[in-house]
């Protein structure tokens, strides 16, 4: 596979020794236009990737924040189609940001995999991530998107022993997305030496960098997987701030004021 | 469509059923279905498990249940005739438990402490709620609100039987929303927990499962047919919501040619409104609740809500077999009203003495279609899959009656 944002953006942060800020929000929360704002202003406040949720109305490992956040993208109207459409949009202003999408495949299967790769690339995406995707079926999407020139990023769980281990990373590429608690998103806080024992296991099987989430809230606990990994996740603490807005610039305020706190968390950590 | 050598050899190894099946989960449940289905596996060569079952079977659910010929509706409709699967005598009031009581065996096995689930009308939830009684385990059920409002006599039941009922609030709050929060607790309790599925559907293994523990129906009704009337049925009729009364019935006769085959979809106010749960005559093929089967979807592959009268049909999918079977030919999907369902629930009780459950109605009111032209020497079987006594508030709503 050919080189991608994302490759080229680990390859950077490796060299200035500090790990990345993967943000993650709902497509069209709560609307297109906001949610366009809130995107276009997350490099400036800090994110090195940018993860975009593809709503689906039936998230079975979302928990509540994030499944509202895609009812509220669906109920403003939001599509698969609107979707990449605003991925297209960013892309226009920032062609350096490396944007992954994240959801659910029944969406991506109704559209097409074939047709979803062509227009997933033309709009500017470089990798996703679909939960209900296990390496069980690389056949359906992970495969194809290899082929397409793509990553396919994989989620590893607590759950994901050794012997399974080498299956869940063959196709994977990008990054490894660690899963630190068995849970639904935005569920409680992993213990950072858990993680860290974790990741010392997932290392002898792969030397893809890895981006841990699930439950990071704060630039504080940021800063402890910073330490750790090649990357921290944080979705629901920033989703929810889009719920807690009382106005469209409110929302996107909040959202890239917490980005903000939690990139400043992640900075202060030199890796040598 | 070229005829397949046998259509009751599926899945294949990966789960599938043509294209349909498969295992579309999470990864943090992946290899507790991988667990499951070694231990599936492993209990099918273990004559103690098969011993147990069927011990369990007999004294504590009452099996076999009779294969009743049904006089009167037979006499009603002038043509074929009518017997019926008496499912609806079973322990807890439906085939539910036949499932469950395999999967508890299951999950003791396996040294599971907790036990989930999902449930739509109620008698899923009742019947695994029983069986965790039965065994001393820890119960969860969770339910949609709107459901447990249309039944709250077996949201009773199941508190009585110990089990927890928790109300779903997401969605429509039926029974894809309960399958939603499930998951979602057996994706946070994954060391201690035993997911118990009501239907033919979910991630590989589930469907075959399930189909397994319920075609104790249809391998019963081949023998007592076969005693009653010395051949094998003509037509068989069952209501499909995910598809597992259905399915217990007709694995068994899947190879058998004369046998046509016949399952009953939900049409609601009628498919053309839209309001429907009739996944196959509505539907196109997705993925949901981790397999691929027909679904209730929008142009986006967003699911859509399901209507019926019936709760337990109330379900935008149904089991990846059933897709199968109607794609390859086997097995003919049909359709039945609410108000079609509700005319069949009245005529069955006034002419049999049976209240049947409002599922099981969608399939006695396919009868009014196919028994007047058929000959009297032609047979059908038809699973009434449940009783309907908690049925009777929502019926009487329905006929504008206070209780």
């Amino acid at each position: 596979m050919s080189e991608t944002r994302i490759d080229r953006r680990f390859k950077a942060l490796k060299a200035e020794g500090r790990a990345a800020f993967v943000t993650y929000v709902m497509a069209g929360d709560p609307n297109f236009e906001t949610a366009l704002e809130i995107i276009k202003g997350l490099p400036d406040a800090g994110a090195d990737i940018i993860e975009v949720g593809l709503p689906f109305t039936d998230p079975m490992a979302d928990g509540p924040a994030i499944q509202q956040a895609g009812l509220r993208s669906l109920g403003a109207g939001m599509t698969l189609k609107k979707t990449l459409e605003l991925v297209a949009a960013f892309r226009q202003t920032d062609d350096e940001t490396p944007i992954v999408l994240m959801g659910y495949y029944n969406p991506i299967y109704s559209h097409g995999v074939d047709a979803f790769l062509r227009d997933a690339k033309a709009a500017g995406v470089d990798g996703m991530i679909v939960v209900d995707l296990p390496s069980e079926e690389d056949k359906e999407l992970c495969l194809p998107a290899r082929q397409a020139g793509l990553n396919f990023i994989r989620l590893a769980t607590p759950t994901t022993d050794a012997a399974r281990l080498p299956k869940v990373l063959a196709n994977s590429s990008g990054f490894l997305y660690y899963v630190s608690i068995a849970g639904t998103t935005g569920a409680a806080a992993p213990s950072p030496r858990d993680v860290a024992n974790a990741l010392t296991r997932i290392r002898k099987t792969t030397d893809l960098p890895i981006a841990v989430g699930f439950g990071l809230r704060t630039g504080a606990q940021a800063a402890e997987i910073a330490k750790i990994a090649e990357g921290a996740v944080v979705g629901t603490a920033l989703v929810e701030q889009v719920a807690l807005g009382n106005s469209d610039e409110d929302k996107v305020k909040r959202v890239l004021d917490l980005a903000r706190e939690i990139s400043a968390g992640i900075r202060s950590v030199k890796k040598t | 469509m070229a005829k397949l050598n046998s259509y009751s050899t599926g899945p294949d190894e990966t789960g599938h059923f043509g294209i349909f099946g498969g295992q579309f989960v999470a990864e943090t449940l992946m290899p507790l279905i991988l667990e499951l289905d070694a231990a599936y596996e492993e209990s099918k060569n273990d004559p103690e498990f098969a011993k147990e079952l069927s011990g369990l079977l007999k004294h504590y659910v009452g099996r076999e249940s009779p294969l009743y010929f049904a006089e009167r509706l037979t006499e009603h409709y002038g043509g074929a005739k009518i017997y019926l699967k008496r499912e609806d005598l079973n322990h807890t009031g439906a085939h539910k438990i036949n499932n469950c009581m395999g999967q508890i065996l299951l999950a003791r096995q396996m040294g599971k402490k907790r036990i989930i689930a999902e449930t739509g009308a109620g008698q899923h939830g009742v019947a695994t709620a029983t069986v965790a009684a039965r065994f001393g385990l820890e119960c969860v059920v969770y339910m949609g609100e709107t459901d447990i409002e249309r039944q709250k006599p077996n949201v009773f039941r199941m508190k009585l039987l110990g089990a927890k009922v928790v109300p779903v609030k997401s969605g429509a709050r039926t029974l894809k929303d309960a399958m939603n929060e499930a998951l979602r607790d057996w994706v946070t309790n994954v060391e201690d927990t035993f997911y118990i599925i009501g239907t033919v559907a979910g991630p590989h293994p589930y469907p075959q499962l399930v189909r397994d523990f319920q075609c104790v129906i249809g391998e019963e009704t081949r023998r007592q047919l076969m005693e009653a009337e010395g051949r094998l049925p003509d037509t068989l009729l069952a209501c499909i919501g995910g598809g597992s009364n259905a399915m217990g019935l007709f694995h068994p006769f899947l190879d058998d040619e004369t046998v046509d085959i016949i399952g009953v979809e939900a049409a609601g106010h009628g498919i053309e409104t839209g309001q429907h749960a009739a996944s196959i005559s509505g539907g196109r093929p997705g993925v949901l609740h981790g397999n691929r089967t027909y679904l209730l979807q929008d142009d986006d592959g967003q699911i859509l809500e399901a209507h019926s009268i019936s709760a337990g049909l109330d379900y935008p999918g149904i089991g990846p077999e059933h897709s199968w079977l109607s794609d390859v030919g086997r097995v003919k999907y049909v359709s039945a009203t609410d108000t079609e369902a509700l005319e069949a629930f009245q005529l069955c009780c006034k002419l049999e003495g049976i209240i049947p459950a409002l599922e099981s109605a969608h399939a006695l009111a396919y009868l009014e279609k196919l028994a007047p032209d058929l000959p009297k020497d032609h047979i059908i079987v038809i699973n009434l899959s449940g009783r309907g006594d908690k049925d009777i508030f929502t019926v009487a709503d329905a006929l504008g009656v206070e209780l």
